[in-house]
């Protein structure tokens, strides 16, 4: 008997979790636009209710479009299983909800989406939840942030918006050693360009509203379990290792072992929080991730001749991007981002002597045709922002100086036009704002 | 439920209830690497209609500490031991693939005890390829990666898991994962060396219940036929279209199989 064979990604990104409709014979995945499921009979009902057979109860638990997805990207990923969620933001509001409770603790990067860290740093403290941020690259900083009642560690693979390269082994190891999981966002990475639980992640999330979809029509989330975190032997999530009197005192852990997070995220977090996908909305992503491993090669390619074209440019100053030599973490890159190392980035408006950056950025993006000023990123077509006075509007100076953001970073993400299109597009943006921001 | 099992601590999932000893017991088995939880959706129906259950994780699986047991006929031994310790003293037996040829020794060794077993996704003999007993020897990853793609019907990663959400290769994998190592070589070795099948279901008096799937590569449905047609009056359910994983991969109709089995052992 020879050795099995996994199929590949692009097989997996095509077919996984998908049967042909067995009604119709649908070889695309039909949307199950309904509410609720018919029960056979009452005991089916009951058993369908407390968990002793699989199936479809209501929409906000779990529905048939939205399971192909939620399955999809755990084949992509290599994770147990997933959750699709109404955006990137529930689904890691509903990794933290699942982990733990007033008290708690969370260590993240401070280079994180603007979003997220409004999240962590602002909201969850309403809730008694704290947040301390260290510089991802600093390693000790993670380890000394640790505290008794800390339960999670988080971090971007690709921070937002300088493109710190998290490095997943060191932290995930870190946090191991304390009985922690590492969650990480993984949306500008996407499973095509690195694999976070190879490398030692436990949990990861995208916003799929991203890449995964990559057309920019559909807002959604999706949280992967890898099912390798033992969180009995952790001894630090009673939420998963205690019987839960609002689930017939379920002992997830007991109940499922590596299906424990998921099976409490989706029992309780969807149940009760309720920030569920709709099935319209995981067709459409379904659509973009499909194409996944065509467009991502494009989106770098394209992303590394815009690079190299800024550059060279007498307008701008730092480009950010990890797979230039001067990045502070080239070598990191290199090692974790064989693939490439995504198709957004940032850099800086140098302007000429004398100049208001903040300005200089400005008319540099309204003079942009090509590109489309707009608080997104990952859709096929290219986009552009300016972080300080948008995504990240409500950090302190001092927290954007920590994050890596000037007042003329300008952030970019490259889509999947002609390149030359987009970098004659950015010449011309460079030269308005130059002459725009010239003393004379 | 937590009880000392020849000196070690064992466990057995219960469906969050205590033993009932004016109940019917069941005793679920896993098989090779796996442990309590492969049986969730089974387990958690009987304990919730009117079965004690008794989900065992065997010596060095899940939450039961090692070492694993080196032979079938130990590991059934070990079950009636389980069994005393929780208080029962009879029960029906379902067991998968490394589990189902335990149910049949218990059947054999402890006629007394058991009232009837239940063998899910089981063959005789259970010969493992050198290959995969090799690279569970060496902890090799391959290992891992056999049972994962061989324990489930060729069409299962390309499509719908019944469960939702769930991905059936990432969660075998997940489990594999957090075997200490040795323990998969060890049940392997265990089903590949085990004689006395044949023998055995001569011995068999309480009803027998064969569940096997249409599209198993790792213990095909014909693999099976000699031990039933050992087993006198044994009933045979072939469940299409799915592999050797039946309680994930037909979640259903292998619960009312089970169902089917249990009912007139009450």
């Amino acid at each position: 008997m020879s050795s099995p064979k996994y199929p590949g990604f692009d097989t997996l990104a095509l077919h996984a979790g998908h049967s042909p409709d067995p009604a119709t014979g649908s070889r695309a995945v039909p949307i199950y636009q309904t509410t609720s499921y018919v029960f056979r009979d009452s005991e089916h009902a009951a058993s369908l209710f407390n968990m002793e057979r699989a199936g479809h109860v209501y929409s906000r638990i779990s529905n048939p479009t939205v399971a192909v997805l939620e399955e999809r990207m755990a084949a992509l990923e290599g994770g147990v299983g997933s959750i699709a969620t109404a955006s990137g933001q529930a689904a890691l509001h509903l990794a933290v909800a699942t982990l733990m409770d007033a008290g708690s603790h969370i260590v993240a990067s401070a280079s994180l989406y603007g979003g997220s860290h409004n999240l962590l740093g602002y909201t969850l403290k309403r809730f008694g939840i704290d947040t301390t941020f260290v510089v991802p690259r600093d390693l000790d900083a993670w380890r000394h942030a640790i505290r008794p009642e800390t339960r999670l560690l988080f971090g971007e693979t690709l921070g937002n918006p300088g493109l710190d390269v998290l490095d997943i082994p060191a932290v995930s190891a870190i946090a191991h050693q304390a009985g922690l999981p590492l969650l990480v966002d993984a949306t500008f990475t996407t499973p095509w360009l690195m694999k976070p639980f190879e490398l030692g992640a436990d949990l990861l999330y995208h916003s799929a509203t991203k890449f995964l979809g990559g057309h920019g029509i559909a807002i959604g989330g999706v949280i992967v379990d890898s099912g390798r975190f033992d969180w009995e032997k952790s001894g630090k999530f009673p939420q998963l290792t205690a019987p839960y009197s609002g689930f017939h005192n379920m002992d997830f852990e007991e109940e499922s072992g590596t299906r424990a997070f998921l099976l409490r995220a989706r029992r309780e977090g969807l149940r009760d929080f309720g920030a569920c996908m709709a099935p319209m909305t995981a067709f459409q992503i379904l659509q973009g991730i499909e194409t996944l491993h065509l467009r991502m090669p494009r989106h770098v390619e394209s992303t590394r001749k815009v690079v190299d074209f800024l550059a060279g440019h007498a307008a701008v100053g730092k480009v950010l991007y990890p797979e230039r030599p001067d990045h502070p973490d080239h070598a990191l890159a290199k090692k974790l981002l064989a693939r490439g190392c995504g198709a957004v980035f940032s850099f800086d408006i140098r302007g000429g002597p004398g100049t208001n950056p903040r300005q200089a950025g400005r008319k540099f993006i309204e003079s942009l045709r090509v590109f489309s000023h707009l608080a997104n990123v990952g859709d096929a077509k290219s986009l552009v922002i300016h972080p300080a006075t948008t995504t990240h509007y409500r950090m302190s100076d001092e927290d954007l100086v920590r994050a890596g953001i000037g007042p003329g970073t300008v952030r970019l993400s490259i889509g999947l036009e002609d390149a030359q299109d987009l970098v004659e597009d950015l010449d011309r943006g460079l030269k308005v704002a130059m002459r725009a921001a010239s003393p004379g | 439920m937590e009880a000392l099992v020849a000196g070690k601590k064992a466990f057995a999932y219960t469906a969050a209830h205590a033993i009932d000893p004016a109940r019917p017991t069941i005793v679920f088995l896993h098989g090779a690497g796996l442990d309590h939880s492969w049986w969730g959706l089974q387990s958690r129906y009987f304990g919730y209609h009117g079965r004690n259950v008794l989900a065992a994780d065997l010596p060095g699986h899940g939450r039961s500490e090692g070492p694993p047991l080196a032979g079938i006929e130990a590991m059934a031994d070990w079950v009636m031991a389980l069994m005393d310790a929780a208080g029962v003293a009879k029960a029906a037996v379902v067991g998968h693939s490394m589990g189902a040829l335990i149910a049949l020794e218990c059947a054999a060794r402890h006629p007394a005890r058991v009232t009837g077993i239940a063998l899910i996704g089981v063959a005789y003999p259970m010969k493992v390829s050198d290959a995969f007993l090799e690279a569970a020897q060496a902890n090799d990853h391959a290992a891992y990666d056999m049972e994962t793609i061989w324990g489930h019907a060729a069409q299962v990663p390309l499509a719908g898991n019944p469960s939702p959400g769930m991905w059936m290769y990432g969660d075998t994998l997940a489990r594999l994962a957090r075997l200490a190592s040795g323990v998969l070589h060890c049940d392997l070795s265990a089903c590949n060396a085990y004689a006395g099948g044949l023998e055995s279901a001569a011995k068999v008096r309480c009803p027998a219940q064969f569940v096997l799937g249409s599209r198993d590569v790792m213990t095909p449905p014909k693999s099976a036929q000699a031990l039933a047609a050992a087993i006198a009056g044994a009933r045979s359910t072939l469940i299409a279209p799915s592999g050797h994983s039946l309680m994930s991969e037909a979640p259903d109709a292998t619960l009312e199989a089970l169902i089917a089995w249990a009912k007139p052992l009450s």
